[in-house]
């Protein structure tokens, strides 16, 4: 079990992401964790909570602002960022390339923050993935449920088995180098265009 | 098509990327054999990060960004130079219609003169204080831009001290106008569209610009990793080529509408294309039905807009030191005198057999009129570039200005 008081403050716009992030900090023990969904009064927020750790989304408008306050804050605790002395430049990197940042109390020792900053990343990585993988289906579901219309204006208007209509989308997508759902979606709009041929 | 260079380059949502962005989508930087590509971005911290790290060659950036790069004044920072200026103007201050009606109160008006506007600000204010309300909130986009600095350069020359009379905090430039419409700040200083957005919404008034407070000012630049740009002097040469010759495009008022509509796109700025004319034709709406044409408003090539003046760092840095975010020393001083390159400028530009200034700095405030200069290549006019109090920065007499800066604080 990892012994840790450190206070984490989590800035993400994206509530699905944050609490993904809030999970994966509190298995790895870490009690003190506290999510922000919006900047608005965030400087009172950060004088309440003290943060150690600030973990930030790089989508955010609003790390500008953020790093001033930090810049100007009169507190003890005065936040930096993280790697400022660039000894770990992979580290930076992936950070960057997952899209996130941190920004850390002056002072705390690396290696007690690296662990928070991996997970965050490899965390801030799945999350893509998983949007990457669910973005894919649903086109793929759109993709079929246009081809299923386009089958059935094919059958209707050329008087086509179903098996004949989808063997004629798949030769012109072939010959015309593009994907069916494609060809499929044109067929969908010209026959829309072309008036009530449509069943609907 | 295969091309010499690859040049990664990054950019903010804000209309002065333009010259940027046309040099992509325009073809001129295919022309010089560079392919371009952009990436836009969501804050100045991503870009100074992505710089940094080698995402990005080079980014559009506020002018005194990279001299508080390499003045060591932000993290992750790596030396940054700036060898081509984006162009002058651009920006207005704005308020709310309750500080509007205050300032009217005091003699303001309708006119943007900032000597004017300001007294009124300056009285309103001390009203405010006597009756014990909060000081005034106003906004700017970051605390190391020209926005901030020509904000506070205004409201000292006014008598308003900006640290101490009211409060300035920082507001992402697409938000100012909702920050602004709810109250969470009084006023702003931001380029536009985002000033234009305020009025139109008819929540906030135009007061004074960027070309009143000091005309034919700098504003964004071109900021270039040094460590790329002393690799890549050829692609870099070849980059700056490309960007005259897309900011003489953007200048050009038969472009004007075809630069709106590029713009527009939602790759760019993501507004209208009606949305984008005000900077481009200098004409603007100021709320309340007011309306004046302002001249050199923005300018992307003309009065030598790309020349990276050494001058204008310099005066930026003499501002650093003023609102105490940098300590004036010898050593200081050099890497603010070092950050901008006009030698890069005119190397590269060089073979094209345009006009050229022949100084790398000049005195800021000097030329009460339109003035051709000497330079090699015909045609060059520079200025009017006064201050709106009637100073002058001269960048040989950099003690002396910072000095006087100072008395006039602690006199306000």
């Amino acid at each position: 079990m990892v012994r840790s008081s450190l206070a984490v403050l989590v800035i993400d716009e994206n509530r699905i992401r944050a609490s993904i992030i809030e999970a994966g900090l509190r298995e790895a023990g870490h009690q003190l964790v506290t999510v922000i969904h919006d900047v608005t009064g965030i400087a009172r927020r950060i004088a309440e909570i003290e943060p150690d750790v600030i973990v930030i989304d790089l989508e955010n408008p609003n790390r500008d602002m953020l790093e001033n306050m930090f810049q100007l804050s009169r507190a003890v605790k005065r936040p930096i960022a993280m790697f400022v002395d660039r000894s770990d430049q992979a580290s930076i990197e992936a950070a960057v390339d997952a899209g996130v940042s941190a920004y850390v109390v002056d002072g705390l020792r690396q290696e007690r923050v690296k662990p928070i900053l991996d997970m965050a990343v490899s965390r801030f990585n799945a999350f893509s993935r998983m949007a990457r993988e669910l973005e894919e289906a649903r086109s793929e579901l759109e993709g079929r449920k246009v081809i299923d219309r386009a089958k059935g204006i094919l059958m209707k208007s050329r008087g086509l088995s179903e098996e004949a209509a989808y063997t004629l989308l798949r030769k012109t997508a072939m010959n015309q180098n593009r994907k069916i759902s494609d060809i499929a979606q044109s067929l969908v709009t010209a026959a829309g265009l072309l008036g009530p041929a449509e069943d609907e | 098509m295969s091309m010499r260079h690859q040049i990664t380059a990054g950019f903010m949502p804000l209309f002065d990327s333009a010259v940027l962005v046309a040099a992509s989508e325009l073809g001129f930087a295919a022309r010089e054999g560079i392919g371009l590509t952009l990436h836009r971005e969501t804050s100045w911290a991503n870009i100074r990060d992505r710089i940094a790290i080698g995402h990005f060659d080079l980014a559009h950036m506020l002018g005194p960004m990279p001299l508080a790069c390499n003045l060591g004044l932000t993290p992750l920072a790596s030396e940054t130079i700036v060898p081509f200026s984006l162009g002058l103007g651009g920006n207005c201050v704005t308020v709310s219609n309750a500080v509007w009606a205050g300032m009217a109160a005091h003699g303001a008006e309708a006119d943007l003169d900032p000597a004017r506007a300001g007294a009124a600000l300056r009285a309103f204010i001390r009203d405010r204080a006597v009756a014990g309300r909060e000081p005034l909130r106003f906004a700017v986009v970051h605390p190391h831009s020209g926005h901030n600095y020509e904000l506070r350069y205004w409201l000292a020359a006014c008598g308003i001290d900006p640290d101490r009379e009211i409060e300035i905090v920082i507001v992402p430039p697409p938000f100012m106008a909702d920050a602004l419409a709810t109250g969470r700040i009084d006023g702003y200083c931001v380029g536009e569209p985002w000033n234009s957005a305020a009025v139109a919404a008819g929540t906030g008034h135009i007061v004074t610009v960027k070309a009143q407070i000091w005309r034919n000012s700098p504003e964004k630049v071109i900021g270039v990793r040094k460590a790329w740009a002393d690799e890549n002097l050829e692609a870099l040469a070849a980059l700056l080529r490309a960007l005259h010759h897309s900011a003489r495009w953007c200048q050009d008022p038969a472009n004007h509408a075809e630069l709106a509509a590029v713009m527009a796109q939602p790759g760019f700025l993501g507004q209208p294309p009606a949305v984008q004319m005000p900077i481009l034709t200098g004409h603007l709406q100021l709320g309340g039905g007011a309306e004046r044409d302002i001249d050199d408003f923005f300018l992307p090539f003309d009065k030598a807009a790309n020349f990276p003046w050494k001058s204008h760092a310099l005066w930026f840095y003499t501002q650093m030191v003023r609102w105490g975010h940098v300590a004036h020393t010898p050593g200081n001083l050099a890497i603010a005198r070092d950050c901008y390159r006009p030698d890069l400028y005119r190397s590269a530009l060089k073979p094209l057999g345009v006009a050229l200034p022949g100084a790398n700095a000049k005195v800021e405030g000097a030329l009460k009129a339109a003035t051709a200069v000497g330079a090699t290549g015909a045609g060059l006019v520079l200025g009017p570039d006064g201050f709106f109090d009637g100073q002058i920065f001269d960048p040989d007499e950099i003690d002396t200005y910072i000095a006087s800066q100072k008395s006039v604080r602690t006199e306000a």
